[in-house]
């Protein structure tokens, strides 16, 4: 009988692991492979594809910005989603309002962009609202800015990242607070704790773990914000939010595979450094 | 008894003050909606006028009648009756949608199964391969999947899209969270009374296991739909492209087009989100999952 159960573990997965082979592992090593060669005479080319990136104005200016949105974004998200999932716990309608909060995510991005450019442009409603209040005059000389064709973009990208991840991030902050132990949290209350030396020191900590899927899945999500910046704002947008994405995308349509196949494998080797750092750290914590 | 009432009035005002600055964003939710609704039913001229100032940079702001002065089927009337390309393309998003979808299904579904019931040290393995391979954006696998589709000559064909698609290991992480809530011993009591496994599978794994696929699922059309790296990367055929990249190409003159097209391309995404959010947000938590 185990044996039976052995060769069924095996039917069940092979089927996917054939084709994660054939359409990912095997070209990933082709890539890693390219990346030390010449594009177009494929001689062996050393470190010279890897030299070539870091000293690429583009590649430095996409990886600068790229971190700079990570930075910028992703604290903010995480503790925005915290503060409104610990709200959120104690109002009635829960579920209703948290709808409001993730429907962004089923908005396809064409439809956003519709919008956005009215929103954005330089003759758009922001400045129109801001120029009715009274607001244009005191925010910035009193001249309407086009936020989509100067640095101003990189704060619209960041708000739209935000707007459409947020529910996101409190489903799963909501998730962790159920999943603290009620009676640790009454135990507490028993002892004397009051409501913020609980928040603080009871369950904070017990929330170590949510935060780590957290950070993991909001990283991969800011990656999917350049549909939003490619509708809006093309494929070279304005300098601030030049970004990894874009970069590839250009460098794929223009064919410099060479230099793309060394900025593939610096990046994925980063994201998974990036990732066991965190893992590591959290499990540290937790051991 | 007063202390009792004025606490009760206390509570009442600080819930509804919570609720008030809680639903607010939802503000962010309902004006674009509202726009792209007005719009739709906008009159050419009006929208023409409207919109001047924000595509050509010239005169005053933007004008938006948030009730239209002459309402009008007209642009949803030209769009599905008089411009037959919407209707290719909005056909090429069902197709590469479902095709996905299905192919996740045949091929994740089993495979999450694997992971989830029979552990084994090599099978581990491969799992946390799966998980890191999850979190690689596109762009970084972007240039693995050219080679792959290139050398088998897909590319310019929606398979080029299909197919690295069908073999992503997100949904496979997705069904794995809900397959690992069946218990061991519900499967080991089967075993013993003599079912196979793919029996198992198919009467225990499936329909217990349905909370995880149906996540998938959702999460999975919600993307999909949405497409828009693949098939700008690997489609060089205009009409092979999804809507996604459709809206984009109409021009602001034609602005009444983009409106209609943009509340047609919402209706199925709003339709699976109504019908799924339970799905969707507890394949959000599965995704949260740390394994």
């Amino acid at each position: 009988m185990r044996r039976k159960v052995m060769k069924a573990r095996l039917y069940f997965l092979a089927p996917s692991f054939l084709g994660v082979f054939l359409f990912v592992l095997l070209p990933f090593g082709d890539v890693v492979r390219r990346s030390f060669m010449t594009a177009i005479t494929k001689e062996g080319a050393g470190i010279q594809n890897y030299r070539t990136i870091f000293t690429n104005s583009a590649f430095l200016l996409a990886v600068k910005n790229t971190l700079r949105f990570t930075v910028f974004c992703i604290p903010l998200m995480v503790a925005l989603g915290l503060v409104i999932a610990l709200a959120m716990g104690s109002i009635r309608h829960m579920q209703t309002v948290k709808s409001f909060y993730l429907f962004p995510l089923a908005m396809p991005t064409a439809t956003v962009a519709v919008v956005w450019k009215m929103v954005f442009y330089e003759k758009g409603f922001l400045n129109q609202w801001l120029e009715q209040w009274g607001l244009l005059a005191w925010l910035g000389n009193g001249a309407a800015v086009d936020y989509i064709g100067s640095g101003a973009a990189f704060y619209v990208l960041a708000g739209t990242y935000i707007w459409k991840n947020l529910g996101y991030t409190v489903v799963l902050w909501l998730a962790g607070i159920m999943g603290v132990n009620g009676e640790m949290m009454e135990a507490a209350q028993v002892d004397g704790a009051g409501k913020l030396q609980r928040f603080w020191y009871v369950m904070l900590p017990n929330l170590k773990g949510s935060l780590y899927t957290i950070v993991v899945i909001s990283f991969l999500n800011s990656f999917k914000i350049y549909r939003e910046a490619y509708l809006v704002a093309g494929s070279y947008p304005h300098d601030s939010i030049y970004m990894l994405q874009h970069l590839f995308n250009n460098w794929f349509v223009n064919l410099d595979l060479d230099k793309m196949a060394a900025a593939v494998v610096v990046c994925a080797l980063f994201f998974l450094v990036f990732i066991m750092l965190l893992q590591w750290l959290w499990d540290k914590e937790a051991g | 008894m007063d202390k009792k009432k004025a606490r009760e009035w206390y509570i009442f005002i600080k819930q509804g003050i919570l609720e008030t600055v809680l639903i607010l964003p939802a503000l962010l939710v309902c004006i674009p909606i509202l726009l792209l609704v007005t719009g739709g039913f906008m009159a050419r001229d009006e929208l023409r006028e409207g919109l001047a100032p924000v595509f050509t940079g010239m005169g005053d702001y933007i004008q938006w009648n948030w009730m239209p002065n002459y309402p009008t089927f007209e642009n949803y009337k030209s769009l599905l009756f008089e411009t037959p390309q919407f209707f290719v393309l909005f056909w090429n998003s069902v197709k590469m949608t479902g095709c996905i979808l299905i192919g996740q299904l045949l091929m994740g579904v089993p495979a999450a199964w694997s992971f989830a019931v029979y552990r084994f040290r090599s099978g581990k393995a491969v799992f946390t391969m799966y998980v890191a391979l999850m979190l690689l954006p596109f762009q970084v696998m972007m240039l693995s999947n050219y080679l792959v589709l290139d050398r088998l000559h897909l590319m310019n064909t929606q398979w080029a899209v299909i197919l690295p698609a069908v073999f992503s290991t997100f949904p496979v992480f997705i069904c794995y969270g809900g397959f690992r809530q069946i218990p061991a011993a519900m499967l080991e009591s089967a075993r013993i009374d003599g079912a196979g496994e793919l029996h198992i599978f198919w009467k225990i794994g499936l329909p217990l296991g349905k909370g995880g696929i149906l996540s998938a699922m959702v999460l999975g059309f919600l993307e999909y739909w949405n497409l828009m790296e693949q098939p700008l990367a690997f489609l060089e055929s205009k009409e092979l492209w999804p809507l996604s990249l459709y809206l984009p190409e109409i021009t602001w003159q034609q602005a009444g087009y983009a409106f209609a097209a943009s509340v047609i391309t919402l209706i199925p995404s709003v339709f699976v989100f109504l019908m799924g959010q339970e799905y969707l947000e507890q394949g959000i938590i599965y995704a949260g999952l740390k394994e």
